[in-house]
């Protein structure tokens, strides 16, 4: 496990890393939940003026 | 020219460009990502001066950059809404904001974590921090007036000035380390001369730079194409393509 330290400074670089990843992966789920969303909203307006 | 410019300004054409790309860009950006990071945490040699402390690097400056990166393609897509009233630019001015905000916030965020062991403090209020975090403000704004406005046309009007405006804080950013004295170090990496980084250090900082470029993109599209939708609902072309995915 000593790859995973970084001297001194372990905790600076794996909260930098840990906190940008964070950053990444909610970039891609708020991004496909809002599509998602607005998709569904369109169906279902659409649905609403079929009937 | 203009053909090329309004068969890309078509939002249909971009919908079924978008939908073909987004995969390819996302798992581009996954596997540079994830390359960089090897390099960076554990093949690339410590710096001589910050020893392992340097790594941050490959989080903060492609964050940096595609903070800035994204204000400058925001305000250049608003500008060409405005002007030539492209609806497609217009949605994907709206669709930068959110990403670059959050770009922003990590390079404000792993910067202050790297401030603290080499300059010994979270903060310092310093031109290149300063204007960074005014950059962070002008997403927020940008936002902030979208939400405030129902109207889309109206919000797309409003929200593109406030853009175009706030698009000289990228300038003062990047000059900020020449114009006045900072604790922050200069560019890394500049278009003249050679870098500054020896290229075991470097290698894995520009794969990481073109991920995260990648990795914009691939969201950008999944966000414009939400925007899209905002302003299409109503065409026949949506309607069609909604009912069949």
């Amino acid at each position: 496990m000593e790859f995973l330290t970084f001297g001194k400074y372990t905790w600076y670089v794996w909260s930098s890393a840990i906190l940008t990843f964070v950053v990444l992966l909610a970039n891609v789920y708020l991004a496909r939940r809002r599509l998602q969303s607005r998709i569904d909203m369109a169906r279902r307006r659409l649905a609403a003026e079929e009937v | 020219m203009w053909e090329f410019i309004h068969k890309f300004g078509s939002p249909p054409h971009f919908w079924r460009l978008s939908g073909a790309m987004i995969p390819w860009f996302g798992w581009i950006a996954l596997v540079l990502i994830m390359v960089g990071t090897v390099g960076g945490l554990w093949i690339a040699p410590p710096d001589y001066q910050q020893l392992d402390a340097f790594r941050i690097i490959y989080f903060h400056v492609p964050s940096a950059w595609l903070s800035q990166f994204g204000y400058v393609l925001m305000a250049m897509a608003a500008a060409v809404g405005l002007v030539w009233r492209i609806k497609l630019a217009h949605a994907v001015a709206a669709a930068c904001a959110p990403i670059g905000a959050s770009f922003t916030v990590v390079a404000l965020a792993t910067g202050s974590i790297w401030g603290k062991p080499m300059w010994g403090t979270w903060w310092v209020w310093d031109a290149r921090l300063t204007s960074t975090l005014v950059l962070l403000f002008l997403y927020f704004g940008y936002m902030a007036l979208r939400a405030a406005i129902d109207d889309e046309n109206r919000a797309d009007r409003a929200s593109a000035l406030l853009a175009i405006i706030g698009v000289i804080n990228i300038p003062i950013i990047k000059y900020s380390v020449e114009w006045w004295n900072t604790l922050h170090q200069p560019a890394t990496i500049s278009k003249l001369g050679k870098p500054a980084m020896d290229p075991s250090m470097l290698i894995p900082l520009l794969v990481m730079w073109l991920g995260f470029t990648f990795f914009f993109f691939a969201v950008l599209m999944v966000r414009t194409r939400g925007e899209i939708i905002a302003r299409e609902r109503n065409k026949k072309w949506l309607r069609d393509v909604i009912g069949r995915d």
